[in-house]
């Protein structure tokens, strides 16, 4: 019973680890597209930003000037993206897709021109990451039963990015719902022509919206370079920004659905990691591909048949265009 | 457009033959990428050593998609290279299908096995290595616990696991062995968050050593085990001096002696197409003990680890090798 506890504690604890980057990113892309503005390119903004993240770390060895890199190349790729849609009103899935790719040769090219490594950065030292914090008495706490190990693995034993990332929901929940700039911004993805008749800069709105998720892609970015590894290695999101994307959707373009979408998500990793090569009874041993397949079984399954239709912003893809 | 064929046809031959006196090997490395600290980084190192030896220089490439196989070794062939060769299993049905095209040109490949006349197949038996990493993982292990982390889900992948285990079980009965594969993809050679992530799993249950054969996958799982100050064994490079203090070993696959080899063989005309089958009796498998990792291992685990490799080359010990059945005794 004690064991039963304490997988579920260690199942929690790396629910956590891996909805984190999630969260960030689907944060990044729910600001982004709630100002009518497709981000697909989340993926290679936070790709470039676990670059920056580790070519930073390893020359400084700060993990906080790290950050701080990571976040700059996330807004640069931002405005990339947003000079690219905004301002010029290009096709905002082919800049999206132009960025990822982009990221996942820059990477790769700079890395090796750099380091001479195939793309992967050195191994940084602890004091250039973010290690795991451990809560004050948790050698105490762990003895304690029930509550002990929850304090010391889930509230607790986490890095600073982890909790970052899960005040960013209620941070964004409240500037979308709750200030002047969050209900601009939610009125210029449905319909920009009111905010623009109001007086309101358009294309300054959106920028400020692309730019927040650059910021945020680049704490994903971090996240996975400098915090969970110790270095940068060639295309390492695998697939994350996407998943973000589709967690975002699932959540409906909300923050807290959003989040509990990413927590999900990390919840069947977590729980398939684990049930690899478990016998069950009466069944035996499971593939690793029905196992690996379940995450995806499941959103199909909870999409079509609990959350119900989601509703993009109504401008979402459009560029505005000022009548003359 | 008659001409133009006509004049792209006359190029083409061209290039054939300004390169068919070329005759420098080329390498195709496969998805973990050349600098992987792993597989295809001694596959480079061979190559590298061949072309410091013999001053001859050596075409190569990375493949990225597995739709650039084919085009990646007729383009070696069209170039002249000779012999051409391939790293990892998954260049099998592109040899097969180009290495007929040009019956003149030597292909080789590494880690699996095609049946043509001018192809040579080099195999590895993994599972004897893995064994003598699972006799050192069970020996360090204090809770009798110890896991593996494999990469992509396929049959040599569960060769090193059930070696490891057949090891593990034979120095210590009762221990446990927890295995966990990455993915199902090529993508699983390349995914450390992912390999981290896999380890901290298994240490939360009680493993504390851990084998990685995950190629660059490896490295997020090594510096889990540092972080968590558990021990992990690293993979056909030696890895050691990735995390010196918290290596425990490597599991060598001497794939840089087997590249080297061939290619001085081609070179001087020694070269023969066939099976080749490297174990620890040829040494084309052992275990890494180094400056880094000499503190962890203790006279006496030394000894039985030396007492298992000689029972294996002597023949005493049978290894049971997963792919001879696709299943595993324990």
């Amino acid at each position: 019973m004690e064991d039963l506890w304490l997988q579920t504690v260690s199942i929690l604890s790396a629910t956590l680890r891996t909805a984190t980057p999630l969260v960030f990113a689907a944060m990044a892309g729910m600001f982004s597209e709630r100002s009518g503005t497709i981000d697909i390119g989340l993926e290679g903004k936070m790709l470039a930003g676990a670059f920056a993240a580790a070519c930073v770390a390893v020359v400084t060895g700060s993990a906080w000037l790290a950050l701080l890199g990571a976040i700059l190349v996330g807004i640069m790729m931002g405005l990339l993206h947003g000079l690219a849609c905004i301002t010029y009103r290009g096709n905002q899935v082919v800049s999206g897709v132009a960025i990822n790719i982009m990221a996942a040769g820059l990477t790769v090219v700079l890395g090796n021109a750099w380091f001479g490594r195939g793309g992967q950065t050195p191994d940084l030292a602890p004091d250039a990451r973010f290690m795991t914090l451990r809560p004050p008495g948790w050698e105490y706490a762990y003895d304690i039963p029930i509550i002990g190990p929850v304090y010391a693995f889930v509230i607790g034993g986490h890095n600073l990015l982890v909790y970052i990332a899960f005040a960013a929901v209620p941070i964004g929940w409240w500037v979308l719902y709750h200030t002047r700039f969050g209900l601009r911004l939610r009125a210029v993805g449905e319909d920009p022509k009111v905010v623009d008749t109001a007086g309101i800069s358009v294309t300054w709105l959106r920028y400020r919206a692309v730019i927040i998720a650059g910021i945020l892609c680049g704490f994903a970015g971090a996240y996975l370079s400098i915090a969970q590894n110790a270095a940068f290695s060639p295309h390492m999101t695998a697939g994350r920004g996407f998943i973000a994307l589709a967690a975002m959707v699932f959540g409906k373009w909300r923050p807290w659905p959003a989040m509990f979408a990413c927590l999900l998500f990390g919840l069947l990793d977590a729980i398939a990691i684990r049930l690899q090569g478990v016998n069950f009874p009466g069944i035996g041993q499971v593939p690793v591909e029905a196992i690996q397949a379940l995450p995806y079984i499941l959103t199909v399954v909870l999409l079509a048949g609990f959350v119900g239709r989601a509703m993009a912003p109504h401008a979402l893809g459009q560029p505005y265009v000022k009548e003359r | 457009m008659k001409t133009l064929m006509q004049a792209a046809f006359a190029a083409g031959a061209f290039c054939l033959a300004a390169s068919a006196a070329l005759a420098e090997p080329a390498v195709v490395y496969d998805a973990g990428g050349k600098f992987d600290k792993s597989f295809n980084e001694a596959a480079y190192n061979g190559i590298e050593k061949f072309k410091k030896e013999t001053g001859s220089n050596y075409l190569e490439f990375e493949v990225q998609a597995d739709a650039q196989r084919e085009q990646a070794f007729r383009k070696m062939a069209q170039r002249g290279a000779d012999p051409i060769i391939g790293i990892g299993f998954s260049q099998e049905s592109a040899i097969k299908k180009v290495a007929p095209e040009f019956p003149d040109i030597r292909f080789v490949i590494i880690d699996s096995v095609v049946d043509l006349p001018n192809v040579q197949s080099i195999v590895f038996k993994e599972q004897e290595g893995s064994y003598l990493v699972g006799v050192l993982a069970a020996l360090a292990s204090k809770t009798g616990k110890v896991g593996f982390v494999g990469g992509m889900d396929i049959p040599l992948i569960s060769r090193f696991q059930c070696g490891y285990s057949q090891g593990a079980k034979a120095a210590n009965p009762n221990v446990d062995v927890l295995a966990n594969m990455t993915g199902t993809t090529p993508a699983a050679w390349n995914d450390p968050t992912r390999g981290a992530e896999l380890a901290k799993g298994q240490f939360d249950r009680g493993v504390d050593v851990v084998f990685a054969a995950a190629g660059g996958t490896g490295t997020g799982v090594y510096q889990a085990a540092k972080d968590a100050g558990k021990l992990a064994i690293g993979v056909d490079s030696n890895q050691n001096h990735l995390q010196p203090g918290t290596m425990l070993t490597s599991m060598l696959k001497r794939v840089d002696v087997a590249v080297y080899e061939t290619a001085k063989a081609a070179k001087e005309s020694t070269w023969k197409p066939g099976v080749t089958v490297l174990g620890l009796a040829e040494g084309g498998v052992d275990w890494a003990l180094d400056e880094h990792n000499k503190t962890l291992i203790t006279d006496d685990m030394k000894a039985k680890v030396e007492a298992a490799k000689a029972d294996i080359i002597s023949g005493k010990v049978k290894v049971h090798d997963y792919m001879s059945d696709n299943s595993c005794p324990i």
